[in-house]
């Protein structure tokens, strides 16, 4: 066929369409993107598939019961669900402030030249491995809580009511406090290079407007910058937090893997990513086994829920701005 | 000066301050996890660290077992992510730009992006290690893979993006064939962004422990076959630095050390070749 002239339609239409090349390479590429929405799909799937023998042996008490009994198979995620919450509260409490701080002094206050090595510090302490946020947790920074900051929490917090049963006990290091501000130190630089990228992003006239009404630095930031930014700040501290709800490595070594409800934070704890981690390759029955991943199920989907919610308040200042986030 | 203007300035300045604040406090924490890194990893570093197996505690040793095969898990994973990744970009980037197909794409991929990476270790023990009954370096790339394929996919589809549309046209017009001009012209252009984002990849997966915790595992013994479980650095130095012992733990820093000084290394690297690629 390829051999006979081709006729005046047929040459066009091949010719609009491109050569023989285009359409393998294009099924290709698109196959490739495919991949991303497969594994995405596929781990939702095979979790949920992985953890139904448990959600149907517990079914509901699974969430509510603090019982964690490997050797009479009796298994309730309320501990480590709790600690997951707690330490993503603490490290929001606090990197959003100190996120908010540098993203403040970046955009308005420091002076240009120190901007550049600012970031490149920021971007560092991103790019350091989870371990090592864990082992220096361990060695370096639960001692040190043990030896200064919960012996001064226990004076000085014991006869505060409501933060007296969270901020005092035994000074052992170990615990949901030390998880949570590591977590917080960790998740700094994904919040701060957000928020500074989208506060750059607000067009000048607004800001000159408000400074020749006499607005000072931080008049124009809070009530110019942070209602134009406001969407895509609350992204910003969702992304954080999916990190925050996700990390694994740096909490499994400072959380002690506790399995009892402990009302004061300077007691060891649990989360979800750290009994995983902890107890997975020991797990030495199918429902044992089929808990963890149905607690991995459950942390899939609320990190699922909480990032996406963060891309779609992100997305919208992206579209007007351009801004890179 | 007003009362009024007195506050509103002293309120600026409080705030300000507390911002500087911040920022101090910021640096000084990853001033001390550098510190603490390399002062304990300097001084447990020796040559045996990579002629010597891993050792039973209280006998001599090294990691040299865990760092070849974390080099074979780290190769695994960039194996599988690096062609899917640049490929599914250029669907992304050049066939389906600004299409509500790439939006939802890189909406999904940017959530695969920070998707916590146990969960991705737990799919794959699910997929890899249960049906095949043992834990192997391949299902521990696998899981690598699946974390690197996000941060390829996201930096070369900005790359591409960025290659203007001036040399698309003009290769067009020379009479090449899209895919053509697509290889072997717009990837070419786009290189040191693509590259970049590789680097970024690697960076990222070689400090990544907890996939590999049920799907590498770990070694005691030199292995080259991926087909079995795999020693690697990360699941290491969580192990060691879990013991009891002080020789474990001086490893376990060695470890560290090492790790960091490859990621940090890669980091620089990455932003030479940017800078050279004339990237924005």
């Amino acid at each position: 066929m390829t051999d006979s002239p081709l006729s005046a339609p047929t040459a066009r239409r091949r010719l609009a369409r491109g050569s023989g090349g285009d359409r393998p390479f294009e099924a290709v590429v698109a196959l490739a993107a495919l991949t991303v929405l497969v594994v995405l799909t596929a781990a939702g799937v095979s979790m949920f598939l992985g953890g139904e023998p448990a959600f149907k042996a517990f079914g509901l008490k699974f969430f509510v019961s603090t019982d964690w009994d490997a050797v009479n198979k009796q298994f309730g995620a309320l501990i480590p669900i709790y600690g997951t919450l707690v330490t993503a509260a603490i490290s929001l409490l606090v990197g959003v402030p100190a996120s908010f701080g540098i993203a403040f002094t970046l955009t308005e206050t420091a002076p240009r030249w120190l901007r550049q090595p600012l970031m490149v510090a920021v971007e560092l302490l991103a790019s350091i491995p989870s371990i090592i946020y864990g082992m220096w947790g361990l060695f370096v920074f639960a001692p040190f809580m043990a030896a200064h900051v919960e012996p001064w929490l226990n004076d000085h917090f014991a006869n505060t009511p409501l933060l007296s049963d969270l901020l005092t006990g035994p000074p052992i290091g170990i615990g949901m406090l030390t998880a949570g501000m590591i977590l917080g130190v960790m998740i700094i630089p994904f919040i701060s290079s957000v928020m500074w990228s989208v506060f750059t992003a607000v067009p000048a006239h607004l800001k000159e407007s408000a400074v020749a009404l006499g607005a000072t630095r931080t008049e124009v930031m809070f009530k110019v910058i942070l209602p134009y930014t406001r969407n895509a700040v609350v992204g910003a501290i969702f992304l954080g937090l999916g990190r925050a709800l996700g990390e694994t490595m740096a909490v499994t070594f400072v959380l002690g893997n506790a399995h009892d409800f402990a009302k004061s934070l300077l007691m060891p704890g649990n989360s979800i990513a750290a009994v995983i981690a902890n107890e997975f390759t020991e797990a030495d029955s199918d429902l044992y086994r089929s808990s963890l991943i149905a607690l991995g199920f459950v942390l899939f989907i609320v990190t699922f829920l909480v990032l996406a919610a963060a891309r779609l308040l992100l997305a919208r200042l992206q579209r007007i701005e351009g801004a890179k986030v | 000066m007003s009362l009024l203007l007195l506050r509103r300035r002293l309120f600026d300045a409080l705030v300000i301050a507390l911002s500087l604040f911040a920022t101090a406090f910021t640096l000084f924490w990853l001033a001390w996890i550098l510190w603490t890194t390399i002062s304990q990893g300097a001084s447990a570093l020796k040559p045996s660290l990579f002629t010597e197996m891993t050792p039973a505690p209280g006998a001599p040793g090294g990691l040299a077992n865990a760092l070849f095969g974390s080099v074979m898990v780290v190769a695994i994973g960039v194996i599988l992510a690096t062609p899917i990744g640049v490929l599914a970009a250029i669907y992304l980037a050049e066939y389906k730009r600004g299409t509500r197909v790439a939006g939802f794409i890189g909406f999904v991929n940017d959530i695969l992006l920070s998707a916590p990476s146990i969960v991705i270790g737990l799919f794959i023990y699910e997929l890899f290690v249960l049906p095949f009954g043992h834990f192997s370096g391949y299902a521990g790339g696998i899981a690598l893979a699946m974390i690197m394929l996000p941060i390829v996919v996201r930096s070369s589809a900005v790359a591409l993006e960025l290659v203007p549309s001036e040399t698309r046209e003009a290769a067009l017009a020379l009479g090449l064939p899209r895919w053509k001009v697509t290889w072997s012209v717009i990837v070419r252009a786009a290189r040191p962004g693509i590259i970049t984002g590789l680097l970024l990849g690697v960076a990222r997966i070689s400090g990544e422990t907890a996939p590999l915790l049920f799907t590498a595992l770990n070694n005691q013994y030199w292995s080259a076959n991926p087909a079995t479980p795999l020693a690697n650095i990360p699941v290491v130095i969580f192990q060691y630095a879990m013991s009891p012992y002080d020789d474990w733990h001086a490893l376990a820093w060695a470890g560290a050390f090492l790790v960091m000084l490859f990621v940090l290394g890669l980091g620089l690297a990455t932003r030479l070749i940017f800078r050279q690629g004339g990237g924005r």
